[in-house]
């Protein structure tokens, strides 16, 4: 009875777990680790932290309830984006409605910013600009817009809001401007198409730029083109690739110049090559369907079909993100497998070849690298 | 296992003189006599015999919700979400909610939509007997319908009773308590003549479901990472319920009518995270069901039963968060429901019976779809002497499912058989080896089919397999210190297959439905109870259960969590309750224990989820002033004041009281 009826003890701040790399250490590595933000499961108050030390050729588990144990309630709820700026590290909390702000280097908490269903963070000038899928409020319950955030990085204090699109998601700085992807997601069948033009000092919509449905991903290269992903309607409509250029020379409008009728759902882009996977659901064959592909941001065309050549994506269950080195050109993708239990990091070496793999939260998905 | 049976006079002494006793002549339920006797007899009725609970153990947990009473049976796991207006659902050995079927006075409570009945919207005010069968109640004169569930409980309300020369009754309660409770319940019996009554009960129940809660948290060194107590909001509910019916005898017969009628408004308190106390979802319930029973012995062979019910739900789901996605959803659903069951006599000792069901369900306004069902049952059952009995069963289902132009559900078509043997070696000492086997299988619902991005329409149904094997002693006296003893323990093999899972589709949020599960349980149930009869009219009754559970997954070995144990699914849970009466006080004490368990499939510390064991007590009184009865009762729940999660993030309820009264006339 006595090993049956095991008491109850003492509920203990979740432990930071390490397991040992293979490759060892690498005393120069710079940057020297990457931070990698899990979601966890909606509902599940598990988004956590974890840490890849490239220096000591370690992994850490959960780092933040053990840094932060007073924290009520930990981490949060659904982490969805996690940057780096200045010696701060920002985790966007999704559903626990809060930035959080911590040092990067030791990851403690210096504070918190209240901004409701916040998405993307961005920074620019001493600012951070979150995308948040709440607006103003409206009669219409159901057609609530949403808004970029505009946080000073120093005080933490809310300086500014700007109305966009309907639930948008990415957001890119470029100048002058801030575009934001807006999805509509809420509205399904009645997504919406544009990208947001907020110009950044007076935090107003100048433009929106019609694009195509339910978009998500916007990011700029280094020629000054963005690209844009839309999720599409996960059913007739496909996953596509647009990308956005200036008008001519002398206008600072973006237009449309390309549709790539090609499936994405995560990209980054190194150097002039954007990595991407692609997952879609096949309601003919009940499963997903994955593909891999690098894609010349010059060109746009689309080099290559895959980016791991060993064979090794078929341990991939449902990549789930991905980040490239900028010193070495390693690849870290993410496995969120069935959403509900530990992911996987893998780390490809540049020419394709499988170098680790390690267990992580639910969920890994946003990864961000921290500098000396 | 309880064995305390209320028998009608002459089935003891049919039971004592012949020894023998078969489904023949053994009335279908204990309920419907109107002379009761309590009496503990040395009985071999049933081929697997229930869980039950009533009388005077059902008056210790009075105030609870059906769900909380199912907490004292072995071989079930309650999901409780906390709270008076928390949804609680049961899972039977580990085979999922939607294996076990419910039924409110011989006719299942469906949910077409999802497949889930919340056992704490049933209040036990008009219970009479909660009982819980593994496998199928022993008994083949049943609907066809009632041979499909894995496992069964049976809800039977109270039937009404008069004394002598008595023509109606009228009872009186009201409830208040922690959390702002307030409960007002009237029952009233009138008799309009020797074969026909009449019954109405109705009840309201108010509470604002506030609650404190408690979070705290040491670091490793023993240091106080944190501790804060806070307020559970937005559990508060409003609900009325009513329940009339007439009873009536027949020369060779019985028949009931029976109305039902639901009606709620409260919060969905939800999950508690970081930065998150508060949430704004409100839920509408209206459930209202008619139905019919008629029972007959058209000859001394052949027995015939019909039942028949129309149900009516409309539920609305609003989420008013003004942080989220807003949410205004309405569902209705429509059942209609036919049963016809025979039973044929062969010998006194074997008999053969056939049941046809037909059920249409619809829902409509969220999501408009249709499904129809029949059942085709044939059973038998057969007993040797006083030492050996039997019962098999067949069931066809078949299913025709609605074809829509998006997503063309195929129809099912299944066959479900199921062995039940018990054994009795000798005359003395009263020992009884039982054993069965069964399938069943569990329909997708309509979310699992239809429910926008996520259904699936060509998902399968799900199957469950078990096998089961037990033995049961009892020893009673009806004299001296020692009253009644008995123990049974079972063991038991159940595997799941086609498991309806939901699978992600690799976006943020996104899921689809598959039949991609396996699940394999391994397990024991033990009961015991014990009865004293001390001097000077002290009554002492204690009872035990206990559950070992191992349930693993085994669907893919590649997967992190293969042969890990299922989620909320505890090695080992038992309960304890202690009963004391002496001359019109009732003393109750009950101790419920739930073992570590992991809140995710992944057995891993961060999924650990730590025991919890609460102890409830409650004190009952009751008298007469003239001619009128009076009952005082008082009630302290979570005793020791643990704080405790059953469902991550979703705390329950530090100590609470409740304190009632009953006036009868």
């Amino acid at each position: 009875m006595a090993v049956m009826a095991a008491c109850r003890e003492d509920e203990l701040v979740v432990p930071t777990e390490y397991d040992l790399l293979p490759g060892g250490p690498d005393a120069d590595a710079s940057p020297i680790g990457m931070y990698l933000l899990n979601e966890g499961n909606m509902g599940s108050n598990k988004a956590s932290i974890d840490f890849v030390d490239f220096r000591n050729g370690y992994y850490a588990r959960n780092l933040y309830a053990e840094r932060n144990p007073s924290v009520v309630k930990e981490l949060g709820d659904v982490g969805n984006d996690i940057q780096i700026y200045g010696s701060r590290i920002y985790a966007v909390i999704n559903c626990s409605h809060k930035v959080e702000v911590m040092d990067a280097r030791t990851l403690r908490r210096i504070g918190q910013v209240d901004i409701p269903n916040c998405r993307y963070i961005k920074f620019s000038r001493n600012c951070a600009y979150v995308t948040s899928y709440v607006g103003p409020v409206q009669i219409d319950p159901d057609a609530q817009l949403g808004a970029v955030y505009r946080v000073d990085t120093a005080s933490l204090e809310i300086t500014g809001k700007c109305t966009v699109g309907y639930q948008p998601d990415e957001l890119e700085i470029m100048g002058e401007y801030i575009y934001v992807a807006n999805s509509g997601g809420y509205r399904v069948p009645n997504y919406d198409r544009t990208v947001s033009v907020v110009e950044r000092y007076g935090m107003k919509q100048v433009q929106k730029i019609p694009v195509g449905i339910n978009l998500h991903r916007i990011r700029a290269d280094r020629y000054g083109k963005l690209w844009v992903t839309s999720r599409g309607d996960y059913n007739g409509i496909h996953s596509k690739i647009f990308v956005l250029e200036r008008e001519s020379k002398w206008s600072s409008n973006m237009v449309v110049t390309d549709t790539l009728k090609i499936p994405c759902t995560e990209m980054c882009i190194y150097g002039d090559s954007l990595y991407f996977y692609s997952t879609e659901w096949s309601y003919a064959l009940e499963r997903n369907i994955v593909t891999y592909g690098i894609i010349d941001v010059r060109t746009k065309e689309l080099v290559s079909n895959s980016f791991i050549t060993d064979g090794t994506e078929t341990d991939i269950e449902i990549p789930y993100g991905i980040n490239i080195n900028p010193a070495n050109g390693d690849i870290y993708v993410t496995d969120a497998k069935n959403y509900v239990s530990s992911g996987a990091l893998h780390c490809y070496s540049r020419d394709g070849r499988r170098k680790w793999s390690v267990r992580t939260g639910d969920i890994p998905a946003h990864m961000v690298f921290l500098y000396e | 296992m309880c064995r305390q049976m209320n028998l009608r006079t002459n089935l003891i002494i049919s039971l004592t003189f012949t020894g023998m006793l078969c489904g023949a002549t053994t009335p279908p339920d204990s309920i419907r006599r109107l002379d009761e006797v309590t009496v503990t007899a040395q009985s071999y009725k049933d081929v697997i015999p229930a869980q039950t609970l009533k009388g005077k153990e059902l008056d210790g947990l009075r105030s609870h919700s059906v769900a909380d009473a199912l907490r004292y049976f072995s071989g079930v796991q309650l999901k409780d979400y906390g709270g008076v207006g928390g949804i609680k659902t049961v899972n039977i050995r580990s085979m999922g909610t939607n294996h076990m079927g419910v039924y409110y006075n011989g006719i299942e409570l469906g949910n077409a939509q999802n497949g889930q009945v919340d056992l704490g919207k049933y209040s036990l005010d008009n219970i009479e007997a909660v009982s819980l069968y593994n496998g199928q109640k022993s008994e083949i004169f049943q609907s066809a319908r009632e041979f499909g569930s894995a496992g069964s409980i049976y809800l039977t309300t109270r039937f009404p009773q008069f004394a002598e020369g008595e023509k109606s009754r009228l009872k009186v309660g009201l409830r208040a308590g922690s959390f702002d409770l307030f409960n007002a319940a009237i029952t009233f019996d009138y008799k309009l003549s020797n074969t026909v009554s009449f019954s109405f009960n109705g009840e309201w129940l108010n509470a604002s479901g506030k609650y404190k809660f408690r979070y705290r948290r040491v670091t490793p060194s023993g240091e106080l990472a944190y501790d804060t107590t806070a307020v559970r909001q937005n559990g508060d509910i409003d609900a009325v319920r009513f329940e009339a019916g007439l009873h009536g005898f027949l020369p060779k017969g019985r028949w009931k009518a029976f109305v039902y009628h639901y009606n709620s408004e409260r919060g969905v308190p939800g999950a508690i995270v970081n930065n998150v106390w508060r949430r704004g979802e409100r839920l509408w319930d209206r459930n209202s069901f008619a139905q019919a029973m008629w029972e007959y012995d058209v000859t001394s062979r052949w027995a015939v039963k019909v039942n028949a019910k129309y149900a009516y739900d409309y539920t609305r789901y609003v989420n008013n968060d003004d942080k989220l996605i807003h949410v205004d959803n309405t569902y209705k659903q429509k059942e209609v429901y036919l049963s016809w069951a025979n039973r044929v006599t062969i010998f006194p000792n074997w008999e053969w019976s056939a049941a046809y069901d037909f059920q249409w369900n619809g829902l409509s306004e969220y999501m408009s779809v249709r499904r129809t069902t029949h059942w085709l049952s044939t059973a038998t059952a057969f007993s040797l002497g006083n030492c050996f009995k039997m019962q098999a069963s067949a069931l066809m289902t078949m299913v025709n499912e609605e074809k829509r132009d998006r997503d063309n559900a195929p129809d099912k078509f299944k066959f479900t058989p199921g062995v039940f043997v018990s054994y009795k070696p000798f005359r003395r000492p009263n020992l009884v080896l039982r054993a069965f086997y069964k399938r069943s299988y569990r329909m997708p619902t309509f979310n699992d089919l239809y429910y926008t991005d996520m259904g699936n329409a060509y998902l399968k149904p799900e199957l469950a397999i078990q096998y089961n094997a037990g033995v049961l002693y009892d020893i009673s006296r009806t004299a001296g210190l020692f009253r009644f003893f008995s123990i049974g323990v079972d063991a038991y093999y159940n595997e799941v297959r086609d498991k309806i899972v939901a699978y992600p589709k690799g976006q943020q949020f996104r899921w689809t439905m598959l039949n991609l599960g396996k699940v394999r349980i391994r397990g024991i149930d033990a009961q015991t109870t014990l009865t004293f009869r001390l001097p000077s009219d002290i009554d002492l009754t204690g009872k035990f259960q206990y559950t070992y559970q191992e349930a693993i997954d085994v669907t893919n070995p590649a997967d992190n969590y293969y042969r890990h144990q299922i989620p909320y699914i505890p090695w080992n849970s038992f309960s304890v309750i202690v009963m004391g009466g002496w001359r019109g006080w009732t003393f109750n004490y009950s101790y419920i224990y739930t073992g570590y368990r992991y809140n995710q499939q992944e057995n891993i510390r961060y999924n650990y989820t730590q025991p919890w064991y609460t102890s409830d007590i409650s004190l009952m009184k009751t008298f007469s002033v003239g001619k009128v009865r009076m009952r005082a009762t008082m009630e302290v729940n979570n005793l020791f004041a643990q704080d405790y999660d059953v469902i991550l993030n979703y705390p329950m309820p530090k100590r609470n009281y409740r304190f009632g009264v009953t006036v009868e006339i």
